[in-house]
């Protein structure tokens, strides 16, 4: 397990080589031409969706959003190693989870924009809407898991957090309870180098994932620019989860190429040439190298490729700018699923505010 | 028909943001997203897409102008026409109706002093209590709050209150003839201005400078540069007298280091360093910066034009790191490219000394006793008189002197 943890697994290195490891490359045998050039699509449509509501941020149509750019391999091939009925519980930067498990890239951004509550229907994809809260879903992820085991139901539940939310206490309980409960559970911790501003080596002077040892939990490091080795290790992983042998703790080693938010600097603390290194490990480039390599590169399926991450992008722009604005008192509308009295007041109280404000305008106009 | 793209909020609750770039020009055909340029926030520099394709009409804030949020930046020429999108009034987090309500329509403003009630003008400056319809009633109708009697609870203004003060009176129209003479520019201090101010302030009034002045013939040095510039190891880079001075100057160094140090205040130590990071100070677009070359004393010529050309280029764009700008240990300011013949540099907060450089020119000199006409030019040195004394300050400023007279001498050193 040491070893494990010293040398992220990989199978496609930087350069698109394949790297030669039996165990880990069974485990995505499958995965052939078609599928390669599919996961390759996800990465592009992820970043051209990514990219897309960046700049509708700096057109003032989003209060704020995320970025994942680097991370999508991480994303994509986790996402993509889960099966209908698994369920995800991701953080505030899974978009490409959330769009590899089908959710329509038109709502996406309806929570950044301010005008609902939530994107989507959870249990409509069995993933969850964003979670704000740094390291809640674990609770929630667990909690889900202990359910399903309780149910005999044979799925996996996967937490998605970052490397600062392994210093919460929420991800702390969430890894304790599912140890002791035997929770199906994948802890998937993306690695991306920073807490915000704090760099992951003021986190924890080892790397995170032998922190999971602490907790009696398997754990191991991957690559996480390298969408086949992420595909491997976490399909191995949701398996044991499905087959009742427990959590497993995954950290995929990649990098957050932009801020952590629109509102965020990141040149005022981490210099150029570190993202330097990075970009020649780009999660995207990596797979094409491999395409190249193998031959399986055409204009005919990159334009395709580009079809699709335009129409992913034009589906997120048009869902965003024409999101219709919720009238105030929508507010109080999803608090409770039933009546409550409490929220009845507030809503009359709202309401008798707002009348306030009636007939100023036009009186002028 | 024609689309105009208002500042948006940036960060979270942002009000402002000055406007640092444009990216494109008036009749410039641009597509969606493209980058149109540049704006920076108390929170960061950021690249500014267009949310619409099409040709840009008019600029509508200069470069360098700190505007609103919900200000119209620029206006473009779309080919759809799609009707103008219903006005949002955006309640983004951080900045709510108040601040969108800047942007939705010019609005008589309250002007000279109120004709209203003068026993509930309120004096003491405090923002009077008032509901928010209240105020919004007000703002609608220019009305000063503080001069409407409050009947609400602790005496706040009811939108009552300013109904009925409207009814009794009507604010007088703006003459307009304040807005079209406009005698003087208040400027916000801030950012870059504000730090720098900060920093000359720290240097002028803790350390003691004194100035000292060298004027020489440079004629040799010059030659030297324009036959440097032949060499292949200098194509491509720009091989000036200040590549030269610089260099000279870290020669001198050696044999003068208490200009390359600095006082520790708190210690009680004078702290002598003995690498140079030798800072360039550069005028950039967003003022005055002065970043360094790290380890400078043991770069070669080749290398010292290089790292100078290419910091202040990065220095220029805006896109200088906090680690080029910090740890710096002496500085040179050449004044010289404005064409001014010298100056008394204040030093860069820190460092013992600066050594300033004044234009090269053609002057009449007495050279091997007759009257010649000379490439001349004068140095001058500003150095902290707590560490340095004239001895040294003099015998630093002669050395560099010496080195840029007769180049020659400078191979004495290496």
């Amino acid at each position: 397990m040491v070893d494990k943890i010293a040398y992220p697994v990989q199978l496609i290195q930087p350069d698109g080589r394949r790297v030669f490891r039996p165990d880990y490359t069974s485990l995505v045998r499958d995965i052939g031409p078609d599928q390669l050039r599919d996961l390759y699509e996800d990465l592009v449509a992820a970043r051209r969706m990514d990219v897309e509501a960046v700049a509708l941020q700096r057109q003032g149509e989003l209060g704020l959003w995320a970025p994942l750019l680097g991370q999508e391999a991480a994303q994509v091939g986790s996402a993509r190693a889960l099966r209908p009925d698994d369920y995800a519980f991701i953080s505030y930067r899974e978009h490409a989870v959330a769009y590899c498990r089908g959710v329509d890239p038109g709502v996406m951004t309806r929570m950044w924009r301010g005008c609902a509550h939530s994107a989507w229907d959870p249990s409509s994809v069995n993933v969850t809407n964003p979670a704000i809260v740094v390291g809640s879903q674990g609770l929630h992820a667990t909690g889900y898991a202990m359910g399903a085991h309780l149910d005999g139901a044979e799925i996996a539940t996967i937490a998605y957090f970052g490397d600062g939310a392994t210093s919460q206490g929420d991800l702390a309980e969430a890894l304790g309870f599912s140890m002791s409960f035997n929770a199906p559970v994948v802890f998937f911790c993306q690695n991306n180098q920073f807490a915000i501003s704090e760099p992951v080596h003021l986190q924890s002077p080892v790397p995170i994932a032998q922190r999971a040892a602490g907790y009696g939990m398997p754990a191991l490091r991957v690559d996480g620019n390298d969408v086949l080795a992420v595909l491997a290790v976490t399909r191995q992983a949701t398996q044991r989860a499905r087959e009742g042998s427990g959590p497993t703790f995954i950290e995929a080693v990649t990098y957050r190429m932009g801020p952590h938010t629109t509102s965020d600097d990141p040149t005022r603390y981490r210099a150029a040439a570190e993202t330097e290194i990075w970009k020649a490990r780009d999660p995207i480039d990596r797979m094409r190298r491999l395409l190249e390599r193998e031959g399986l590169l055409s204009d005919e399926f990159l334009a395709r490729v580009q079809a699709t991450a335009d129409a992913v992008a034009a589906r997120l722009r048009s869902g965003t700018v024409e999101a219709p604005d919720p009238a105030p008192l929508d507010l109080f509308d999803h608090v409770y699923s039933t009546d409550h009295p409490l929220i009845d007041e507030e809503r009359e109280q709202y309401a008798a505010y707002l009348a306030g404000f009636a007939g100023i305008e036009e009186a002028l106009s | 028909m024609a689309q105009e793209f208002r500042l948006p909020d940036l960060g979270e609750g942002l009000t402002e943001a000055e406007l640092v770039s444009w990216a494109v020009e008036v009749g410039q055909t641009i597509e969606l997203n493209q980058v149109i340029g540049e704006v920076e926030t108390a929170k960061a520099l950021v690249e500014l897409p267009s949310p619409y394709p099409g040709v840009v009409e008019e600029l509508l804030v200069a470069p360098g102008a700190t505007v609103p949020v919900g200000t119209p930046i620029i206006r473009i020429a779309t080919d759809a026409a799609t009707p103008e999108a219903p006005a949002r009034t955006p309640v983004l987090v951080g900045y709510g109706p108040e601040a969108a309500a800047e942007s939705k329509r010019a609005r008589r403003r309250s002007v000279g002093p109120e004709t209203g009630r003068p026993e509930a003008a309120r004096t003491d400056g405090r923002r009077p209590d008032a509901s928010p319809a209240a105020r919004l009633a007000a703002r609608e109708r220019g009305i000063d709050l503080a001069v409407v009697a409050g009947t609400g609870p602790s005496g706040a203004v009811t939108r009552n209150d300013v109904e009925s003060h409207a009814g009794q009176s009507v604010p007088p129209e703006p003459s307009g003839t304040a807005e079209t003479v406009q005698r003087e520019t208040r400027t916000p201090i801030r950012g870059v201005r504000k730090q720098t101010a900060a920093a000359m302030v720290r240097s002028a009034f803790t350390a003691p400078h004194v100035t000292e002045f060298v004027t020489i013939d440079v004629t040799r040095s010059v030659e030297l540069l324009d036959r440097l510039r032949d060499l292949p190891e200098f194509e491509g880079l720009s091989v000036t007298p200040l590549s030269l001075v610089a260099k000279a100057m870290i020669v001198a160094l050696r044999a003068n280091p208490s200009l390359n140090a600095s006082w520790d205040e708190e210690n009680q130590e004078i702290v002598t360093k003995h690498y140079v990071n030798l800072g360039i100070a550069a005028a950039t677009p967003r003022g005055l910066m002065v970043p360094n070359i790290k380890e400078a004393q043991s770069l070669s010529l080749v290398e010292l034009c290089r790292a100078i050309t290419e910091l202040t280029a990065t220095a220029r764009s805006g896109k200088a790191e906090p680690a080029q700008l910090t740890g710096g240990t002496v500085s040179i300011t050449n004044v010289g490219v404005f064409g001014v013949d010298t100056g008394t540099p204040i030093l860069n907060p820190g460092e013992a000394a600066i050594l300033c450089l004044g234009s090269v020119g053609k002057r009449p000199w007495v050279h091997e006793g007759e009257l010649a006409v000379r490439w001349v030019t004068t140095l001058s040195v500003s150095f902290d008189h707590r560490v340095v004394d004239g001895e040294q300050g003099s015998r630093f400023l002669s050395s560099v002197a010496a080195m840029l007279h007769d180049p020659a001498s400078l191979l004495a050193h290496l």
